[in-house]
């Protein structure tokens, strides 16, 4: 086994690190350059393709579009993938393994089959395309995600302390809502984010299931053609890319806060994780608040 | 429906031919019990003799496949586990890892609307009978194994349940703790006048804890009594192995005369042993003597009736007491167990290679008959 410390690993990482960060360094580097020709060097500073973004209603209104489907498709993903890992996790009923591959085919259909597929459905059924086909498309897509990471969790978390409710006189919906949802909720908003970001930036379904009204990448492709306005497209991206990598970040904090500061210590130690008092602490506020 | 004869009281739980199947397999089989209110009862068996099915049969978690199980002389195999006046200490003890110590033990009074002032109270005196005053706002991740223990026994005994239910709650203390809390849970158990249906694997916690003993095998009670009956008189082979260390002859009865019946030992010489049970002559049985029962000597000794002549096989010094393997001729092998009264730092006195003599009364014999 080499030393992980060694030259070879170093500079294999630094690769990595180059080839996934440099072309997102070189988009923010040209949305401060001042022209439109994306070449070295770079002209001088500005921010004022930001303020031309912020000036573009069409540009606006189509990212305000995106949030919207990426929203409601974000909390219906969530809301079923919770309701189904509940019950595929605690209750036995007939047909559990083909539902929970069908749920999770999504995950592996090209979304440009799913999305004629869908086109072809709506059209179909005479259901004219809008923000809603998109949503529901986006909420299909987003469902193995949030499905996955709550079982997860559920399965992480012991059957005991359900039983244990019950013995001590609670009714299911009280269980549910007194151990069951509070242990699972950071799974819950993490994988409402990650629903979110799926949907955010999802160009391929949009395109096959968009009306009138564009989602923001599909605006964003659209606006390629045009030179000039093309610097406030990459603003944009630079927008939308910090705040995808802000809520990734987000999902990913919160998903460890919840393993650790519910985890038990095992039987005859005192817990002293490390770093873990002051996650207990803050959940202890919590805690006290609901007294 | 079992009624105490003195008391005139109903059990505080009765099993009434109790069968479990999973899958087909039978965990529980044509259980019978009856368990006194204000009893300590132990169900002991080894991991998959059916013990801990029948406590969660009781506490709701599974359906009985066949037969009754009354508390307090209400039928209650078909209530959810909610409406059912018994408590559990799980195994892991299931504390709410989201939750305060404090709000752990008061999760009980709250799902039942008991008023807020009477939850207070009723947390801090449970805390204070399982003596962890002033914990009521560490998590439990924040406590040790044995504060655990405590806080799972105080959200149990907090709803002032009719009958307690112990699922090997000391299983996971270390040897010393799980001794201390022995004793703590007796003392628990006597005031507070709950009965305790207790499942443990380990013989010796139920033999210092329990007031009754059901071992269990394979799904079936095999016996049933108190700690010292079972000791002494265990009633099949697997009982007297299983509850402390036995040795075991085989043997058949030649004669009987006024209560004692003389039984030959394969080849080895016949001992003198109780009639309890109606022998007749040319019966097999089976004698089951415990290592401290009987006792090594160079010679027959004259005032324990019985002796086996063998050849000391090993010595094994375990602190407080000394052990010996006498081998016999046909090969079998006796476990004898002194006390070491006082120092023997230059060894005991025996060696190995010996012939000595193992000597025991007719009253130290049980009779097993299988």
């Amino acid at each position: 086994m080499q030393d992980r410390r060694s030259p070879f690993f170093a500079t294999y990482y630094l690769i990595i690190l180059f080839v996934l960060y440099f072309p997102l360094g070189i988009l923010f580097l040209f949305s401060i350059n001042d022209g439109v020709i994306f070449a070295f060097p770079l002209k001088g500073l500005t921010l004022h393709w930001y303020q031309d973004m912020f000036g573009n209603t069409e540009l606006l209104q189509a990212a305000r579009s995106s949030l919207l489907v990426a929203v409601a498709s974000s909390v219906a993903a969530t809301a079923l993938g919770t309701t189904a890992a509940i019950a595929l996790l605690r209750f036995q009923f007939k047909g559990k393994t083909p539902f929970v591959a069908l749920a999770l085919v999504p995950l592996l259909v090209p979304y440009i089959i799913l999305g004629a597929a869908l086109l072809i459905l709506f059209a179909g059924l005479q259901v004219e395309r809008s923000l809603w086909t998109v949503m529901i498309a986006h909420t299909i897509v987003s469902l193995p995600y949030a499905l996955l990471v709550i079982m997860a969790r559920m399965v992480g978390f012991d059957k005991h302390l359900e039983e244990a409710a019950a013995d001590l006189g609670s009714t299911y919906g009280y269980t549910l809502r007194r151990v069951i949802l509070p242990l699972i909720a950071p799974a819950i908003l993490a994988a409402w984010l990650v629903a979110f970001t799926v949907s955010f930036d999802e160009f391929i379904l949009a395109s096959f299931l968009i009306g009138r009204r564009p989602t923001l990448p599909v605006y964003l492709l659209s606006q390629m053609r045009f030179a000039n306005r093309f610097p406030q497209v990459v603003a944009m991206t630079v927008v939308v890319m910090l705040a995808s990598l802000s809520l990734v970040l987000l999902a990913q904090w919160l998903q460890r806060k919840g393993t650790v500061s519910t985890q038990v210590a095992p039987a005859g130690q005192i817990a002293r994780l490390p770093g873990f008092e002051d996650i207990s602490f803050q959940v202890e506020g919590v805690g006290k608040s609901s007294e | 429906m079992w009624v105490n004869p003195v008391s005139e009281q109903p059990a505080a739980i009765e099993l009434i031919d109790v069968s479990k199947r999973f899958a087909g397999q039978e965990a529980v089989q044509a259980v019978n019990l009856a368990i006194a209110q204000g009893e300590f009862f132990s169900l002991l068996g080894p991991s998959g003799c059916g013990k801990t099915t029948t406590l969660r049969m009781i506490a709701g978690f599974e359906q009985p496949s066949q037969g009754v199980i009354r508390l307090l002389g209400e039928a209650i195999h078909d209530m959810p586990p909610h409406r059912r006046n018994v408590n559990m200490v799980f195994q892991n003890y299931a504390l709410f890892p989201h939750l305060s110590v404090f709000e752990n033990i008061a999760f009980g009074l709250k799902a039942r609307h008991v008023p807020q002032t009477e939850i207070r109270r009723r947390v801090v005196e449970s805390l204070d009978m399982v003596r962890l005053p002033g914990l009521e706002d560490r998590k439990p991740a924040q406590l040790s194994g044995g504060q655990q223990q405590r806080v799972a026994l105080a959200r149990a005994l907090v709803n002032r349940p009719a009958v307690l239910l112990l699922d090997e709650p000391l299983g996971a203390l270390d040897q010393k703790l799980r001794k201390e809390m022995q004793l703590e849970l007796k003392r628990l158990q006597r005031e507070v006048g709950i009965t305790f249906v207790y499942v443990t694997h380990d013989q010796e916690e139920a033999l210092t804890m329990s007031d009754r003993i059901a071992v269990m095998n394979q799904g079936r009670v095999l016996q049933m009594a108190e700690p010292r009956q079972i000791y002494d008189y265990p009633a099949t082979r697997f009982v007297a192995d299983f509850i402390g260390t036995t040795n075991f002859i085989d043997g058949r009865v030649i004669s009987i005369e006024s209560g004692m019946a003389t039984v030959a030992l394969d080849g080895l010489g016949t001992a003198c042993v109780p009639d309890q049970t109606g022998l007749v002559a040319g019966q097999a049985v089976t004698l089951a003597i415990r290592p401290e029962r009987l006792r090594l000597a160079a010679s027959p000794s004259l005032d324990q009736a019985n002796h086996l002549a063998g050849v000391l096989e090993e010595i094994i010094f375990v602190g407080n007491d000394t052990q010996y393997l006498l081998r016999f001729e046909d090969g079998a092998r006796f476990l004898i167990r002194e006390q070491n009264r006082s120092p023997s730092a230059g060894g005991t006195g025996y060696q190995a290679g010996q012939t000595l003599y193992a000597n025991w009364s007719p009253a130290g014999t049980n009779v097993l008959l299988e």
